[in-house]
């Protein structure tokens, strides 16, 4: 093999050079990925420095759980739910004519309980600060508040008060607390005021062109699970608003 | 400083700037199955709802016979790698690295007793030829996408999409999504069969960082025994005569079509198809979960 000439081997290191610069280059790229505030300027909102882009329409995928999720299960019927005997007898009673005359109809359709339902996701940016999720099912609102929001005094909701913040990993945490209690089936497994809940949203893109929302959800309840209990739900982003149907709470269907 | 110095510098400096681009999360320890799903105890032998089986599928599931894994042909068959999203188990992850640079060359998970143990191929490699042998484990490659370990699996041999003969074909491919977030190992993944499925089937489950209970790197030997079916034969059920068929009806309420799965099966709108057929059944009498303790 003839030897490499001077001026080859300068033009191969040059164009090692660009590699590594290339490299170099990349890595703020990447580090970008992360909420970062602006370099220099004035922190970026959290709008803007959103990671990963939730908004849009999404649509539940029910493939798993299904006669749990998709129609309502006979009373009695918890399994894979952890919870404590007092929730048993809480569960027990269910009784959902007793929730229509009281007006708790939307006890399934709580922070807790909601992600879990056949339905479809509207998420919007309500401001530079907060991120909204409408939900078709039960026509219910999610408000997730970035930064030093304070969580105003008052009666606790069916939807909390929930933190977000962005995980450097590009998925988004919401904290949520102050819940009304509600029911984490249909059926009337309960969880209580005291419950919380720490949620991640992920997105993934698929090698067919789907892109798909992960949730992954983590309900603590002292009083009414014995241990966390861990579920997820799958959301694959729709195109458009034709699909979207908002339908009232309902405690049997 | 010379070209030479400068060189080596700035290599030096991208690379190791690079590292944690592109290898940010530890994924190996032993993951503790999570997911509370209906599958623990394994499904009844027909219960496709929210399986997007097309009329091939649907036909092949109703005539599998449980009994078939007694066959001695079939006890040490092994799940395909989709078994890693439909099993009820844990998962033992690791990876392994070249011995010079320290790079990551695979992730590997631990074998159960009843699926192979698979290899994420994370330098670069291509796939085989489809032609090539499918093994039992299949044929996976990685990426890193920021944080998550995307990998996709081909070459895996003809099995099922859940535990109850639904069936997946020898050219079904799955793409699955590692996300970690502290300790919780979120998998989501979409299957792909153009023989079996009229859509992709996703799936999601969840896993927990648990050292205290190490999970083995290879499962127990499997050791064939006579469990009565007859040398020869295979049992299955001819069309029509699935004795199954109504169980779930006869047990849940669910109407038929549902129970029979179909890609519409897996999204909302189906409810509005069997809203005035399905009544909330009385109160549950088996396989309740009721719980014990305080």
């Amino acid at each position: 093999m003839a030897p490499r000439s001077n001026s080859t081997s300068r033009k191969s290191r040059s164009g090692w050079l660009l590699v590594a610069v290339a490299g170099l280059l990349s890595v703020p790229l990447a580090d970008a990925q992360a909420p970062a505030a602006g370099r220099g300027g004035p922190p970026q909102s959290p709008k803007a420095a959103a990671p990963i882009d939730l908004t849009g329409y999404w649509v539940s995928v029910i493939t798993e759980e299904w006669r749990y999720r998709m129609v309502t299960p006979g009373p009695g019927d918890y399994l894979l739910i952890p919870m404590t005997l007092e929730a048993k007898s809480v569960a027990d009673a269910w009784d959902p004519a007793k929730d229509e005359a009281a007006g708790n109809q939307c006890k399934s359709y709580g922070a807790a309980g909601v992600m879990r339902l056949p339905e479809r996701l509207h998420v919007t940016w309500q401001d530079d600060t907060t991120l909204r999720m409408d939900i078709d099912s039960g026509t219910q609102t999610r408000l997730y508040h970035f930064g030093d929001w304070k969580a105003p005094n008052g009666d606790a909701t069916w939807q909390g008060d929930s933190l977000a913040q962005w995980e450097r990993a590009g998925s988004l945490k919401i904290t949520t607390t102050h819940l009304r209690g509600g029911y984490l089936r249909k059926n009337g497994v309960p969880y209580s005021e005291n419950a919380n809940l720490m949620e991640h949203y992920d997105v993934v893109h698929e090698r067919n062109g789907e892109t798909w929302m992960i949730v992954t959800t983590t309900v603590r309840d002292p009083r009414y699970l014995r241990l966390p209990y861990i579920t997820a739900a799958q959301f694959k982003k729709e195109p458009d608003a034709s699909r979207w149907d908002p339908t009232p709470c309902s405690s049997r269907w | 400083m010379t070209d030479s110095k400068r060189f080596f510098a700035l290599t030096l400096l991208a690379v190791v700037l690079h590292v944690p681009v592109s290898a940010q999360v530890d994924l190996s320890g032993s993951w503790a199955y999570r997911s509370l799903l209906g599958n623990v105890g394994g499904p009844r032998p027909v219960d496709y709802e929210g399986l997007p089986l097309n009329d091939a599928g649907r036909a092949r599931a109703l005539s599998y016979s449980e009994s078939q894994l007694s066959m001695p042909e079939r006890q040490c068959m092994f799940y395909a790698p989709t078994y890693l999203m439909i099993g009820p188990f844990g998962i033992k992850m690791w990876n392994e690295t070249n011995p010079d640079s320290g790079i990551t060359i695979a992730w590997k998970i631990a074998a159960w007793e009843d699926r192979a143990p698979m290899t994420i191929w994370m330098d670069g490699r291509p796939h085989p030829s489809k032609n090539a042998y499918h093994d039992k484990g299949g044929f996976t490659t990685g990426v890193w996408e920021h944080e998550i370990l995307t990998t996709y699996t081909t070459h895996m041999k003809a099995n099922m999409i859940r535990r109850n003969g639904t069936p997946s074909s020898d050219q079904t491919t799955m793409t699955v999504h590692f996300i970690r977030h502290d300790d919780l190992l979120t998998l989501t993944a979409t299957v792909e069969d153009p023989i079996y499925l009229s859509e992709p089937i996703h799936w999601t489950r969840m896993f927990q960082l648990d050292p205290e209970a190490p999970i083995a790197s290879a499962g127990p030997p499997c050791t064939q025994a006579d469990e009565g079916p007859p040398e020869g034969a295979v049992p299955h059920y001819l069309p029509g005569k699935n004795p199954f068929i109504d169980e779930m009806t006869r047990l849940y309420n669910i109407p038929e079509e549902a129970v029979l799965g179909g890609a519409e099966t897996m999204y909302p709108e189906f409810r509005k198809k069997i809203k005035d057929k399905y009544v909330i059944p009385g109160k549950c009498v088996r396989d309740c979960g009721t719980p014990t303790g305080r």
